[in-house]
């Protein structure tokens, strides 16, 4: 598991649209206002190609999938998994 | 095989991609603000408006495509591949396909920028998007402003029906934008809400409770 | 360490102070009307008390003697000094340039530390501003102080005293920030020293890469660059003779006592907050008949019940397993005979109003708590209106982009903890309070957070 990505949401710039809950129900749920509850822990191998369409299809760009935990520190995780690669490794 | 057939069959073919891509724009406006408003189409998802909104755009730059192909193809006209990206700049209609040419730019701006959203940032991203808003009036210019027979007829009624469309669903975004709660008064809206339903809640309680 | 860094530069030409007070040299209750005449004097005054300042002859040097000293932000989060500044003097070796802000926005309400050291001692904060600008290759500097007339004044006068003495070696510009409780936040800081509206950010990236005009940029609380500046001049061993090992050093602190009276004060870390409230949680009667309830930490922080309270110590050591932390040093004792949950309401309204609006579950979850609240510190509230609050408590911790609504969560769950006596009498349609006075501060009127 701790090599999965994770599901991460930009909280501020999530509008509460819902598409992510529709697209990958297992992991996502919506709360009674409408914005999304993400499941801990990592994405499974199975539901991975979902999850990087309902990051895809966020229409407020608010949903990342994040590089694999054990190799990033957590407060440094950028913005889109593509990025992961680019980027020097920050200090702790 | 003929020459003016052949010309006159590209010089159709052009002009009949021409429409169903100011159909196809006019469905992609129309399901963008769709988007934008958190609309549902009736019977489909939530995510389903997003789907279409994307597939739909895809498919109009298809026949974008094949309609600006087909007329730079067409011996009959002298419109070169320049011309259509690089406005005004045409012998043909100069003015009239530069406005091609330029919907033409912001649609490619709006796609690429659209199919590479991971990796420019969000911020990046909304800004070029808010170009769709000048994309479809100019592509709307320049269809009945090159196009004769747009200008009557059945192909009219088409225009103004597309006009309409993508007018209405406009209304619709500027009264939501002015009816929108600017986010630092958000907190204050909630609280009145629920203060008001509690305040209500107690009311028919009292009333429960006297009866 | 210390004794190499203090060697290389010399004895420091003013005597360490012994003791306290060492951050605001007269430490009486601060009042406001006081200090006008001496501002002339206030650098010479200044410079008399402390001697120069001495900027470490090595690179990286001051950023290792305050990994010596075990300096942490005084801001209320606590992060080691030592880290902040090796992440942005790091950032900055790659970019060229950085920024620096002394924050001094005290945007909670019951604080007024960092307005009684701006104002008392604005040229310690301004050297420790310069000497963290040196130890982060800083271009720019900051100083984003709350919003006040004569506080104002009182430090433009300061600023212009060091121009006019060539004292600064990065310029430093002043800032006013915004009335509002999330102005002291780093991003919303950024974002209103950027021309833009104090709201907080999501951290990615964070505001040591990319934060005041796209630069690293440094956000230390004023206090913590006092500190800083008495650690240069004095170094690491002196700064660790007062507090614990694992905490050292000392804080000011923002007391309100129970007959109404606050006033700041400075103690060291470790002290017993029966030294702190002597009267309410130490004296006859104390603390049951005394006082109702000690708030520690602020609005973001925890009530504690009298004898709890009377046992703990002012340390994140002694606090935190107590479900407290020492924050920004505001300690409130809520006098006995008033209902804690009414002011736990008052205030839990204030805090869910100046939500930033950003993040669904904070501006939606923060006004459905406080309005659950109202109905709890009222008669006969209904019984679902205690299991609403821990459900959506439950839902708005971790999910803004900020810390509010957990600071808020905290503060609202050590509130229906410790003032079990009021949850139940109010389900009774009684009260246990004779007084209903309102005690906490909190302002009236909206936040204002929009750019100027």
């Amino acid at each position: 598991m701790t090599d999965s990505p994770r599901l991460r949401v930009n909280p501020a710039a999530c509008s509460g649209h819902g598409n992510c809950a529709e697209l990958l129900p297992e992991l996502i749920t919506l709360d009674e206002w409408g914005y999304p509850l993400l499941a801990e822990g990592g994405v499974p191998a199975g539901l991975s190609r979902q999850a990087r369409r309902a990051v895809r299809d966020c229409p407020a760009l608010a949903l990342m999938l994040s590089a694999p935990v054990h190799s990033v520190p957590v407060h440094s995780v950028p913005v889109h998994s593509e990025e992961t690669q680019k980027l020097p490794r920050r200090p702790a | 095989m003929n020459g003016i057939t052949s010309s006159t069959a590209l010089w159709y073919a052009s002009r009949a991609t021409g429409v169903v891509a100011l159909l196809l724009l006019t469905a992609v406006m129309v399901l963008g603000i769709l988007v934008n408003r958190q609309g549902r189409l009736p019977g489909l998802p939530r995510f389903g408006a997003t789907s279409l909104h994307r597939s739909v755009s895809l498919l109009a730059a298809v026949f974008v495509a094949v309609h600006v192909a087909t007329a730079i193809a067409d011996p009959f006209v002298s419109i070169g591949i320049v011309a259509s990206v690089v406005p005004f700049v045409s012998h043909y209609e100069a003015f009239w396909l530069g406005l091609g040419a330029v919907s033409l730019d912001l649609m490619a701006a709006l796609i690429v920028t659209s199919l590479l959203r991971g990796r420019i940032g969000r911020r990046t991203w909304r800004v070029v998007h808010w170009l769709a808003y000048l994309t479809w009036p100019v592509a709307f210019a320049h269809s009945i402003g090159s196009a004769t027979d747009m200008q009557r007829g059945g192909l009219l009624y088409l225009g103004i029906g597309c006009a309409a469309a993508v007018a209405a669903a406009l209304a619709w975004r500027v009264t939501a934008a002015r009816r929108a709660v600017p986010p630092g008064q958000r907190a204050a809206r909630v609280l009145a809400a629920a203060t008001a339903s509690r305040q209500l809640d107690r009311e028919q309680r009292a009333r429960a409770g006297a009866r | 360490m210390s004794v190499d860094y203090l060697a290389a530069a010399g004895p420091p030409p003013a005597a360490p102070p012994a003791g306290l007070p060492r951050l605001i040299p007269a430490c009486a209750p601060a009042d406001a009307g006081a200090d006008h005449r001496s501002d002339k004097q206030s650098l010479a005054g200044h410079l008399a008390r402390l001697g120069p300042l001495r900027y470490p002859a090595r690179p990286g040097g001051l950023i290792a003697e305050a990994e010596a000293a075990g300096l942490t932000g005084r801001g209320g989060a606590a992060f080691p000094v030592h880290r902040k500044l090796a992440a942005v003097a790091g950032q900055a070796r790659e970019r060229r340039r950085a920024v620096v802000v002394a924050n001094g926005a005290e945007g909670e309400p019951a604080s007024g530390k960092d307005a009684a050291l701006l104002w008392g001692a604005p040229h310690l904060v301004l050297d420790g501003l310069q000497l963290a600008a040196q130890a982060t290759g800083a271009t720019e500097a900051f100083l984003y102080a709350r919003r006040g007339e004569e506080l104002s004044r009182r430090l433009l006068g300061a600023l212009r005293q060091r121009a006019a003495a060539g004292l600064d070696r990065v310029e430093v510009e002043f800032v006013q920030a915004p009335d509002a409780f999330l102005a002291g936040e780093e991003t919303a800081l950024a974002s209103w020293i950027n021309g833009g509206p104090a709201r907080p950010a999501f951290k990615q990236p964070p505001v040591y890469e990319r934060g005041v005009a796209g630069l690293p940029t440094l956000v230390q609380n004023v206090e913590t660059l006092a500190q800083l500046a008495l650690i240069a001049r004095f170094g690491a061993g002196w700064f660790r003779a007062l507090g614990t090992a694992a905490e050292p050093g000392t804080m000011l602190a923002t007391i309100h006592r129970a007959d109404g009276g606050s006033y700041v004060t400075e103690a060291s870390l470790g002290t017993p907050l029966t030294a702190l409230l002597p009267a309410e949680l130490a004296g006859p009667g104390a603390p049951a008949d005394t006082v109702r309830a000690v708030l520690v930490g602020g609005y973001h922080g925890a009530w504690l019940a009298p004898e709890q309270a009377a046992g703990l110590s002012l340390s994140n050591a002694s606090l935190r397993p107590a479900g407290a932390f020492a924050g920004a040093g505001v300690l409130a004792a809520l006098p006995a005979g008033r209902c804690g949950l009414a002011e736990t309401a008052r205030v839990g309204r204030y805090l869910a109003l100046e939500s930033a609006g950003q993040c669904g579950p904070c501006f939606n979850g923060l006004p459905h708590i406080a309005g659950a609240l109202g109905e709890l510190a009222g008669p006969r509230p209904r019984r679902q209106a205690l299991a609403d609050v821990q459900r959506w408590a439950g839902l708005v911790t971790g999910r803004g982009a900020c810390h509010h609504p957990d600071g808020f969560v905290r503060f609202v769950r050590s509130a229906l903890t410790v003032f079990r006596a009021e949850l139940d009498a109010h389900a009774r349609g009684r009260c246990t309070a004779t007084d209903h006075t309102p005690f906490l501060p909190v302002p009236a009127g909206p936040p204002a957070r929009e750019p100027r």
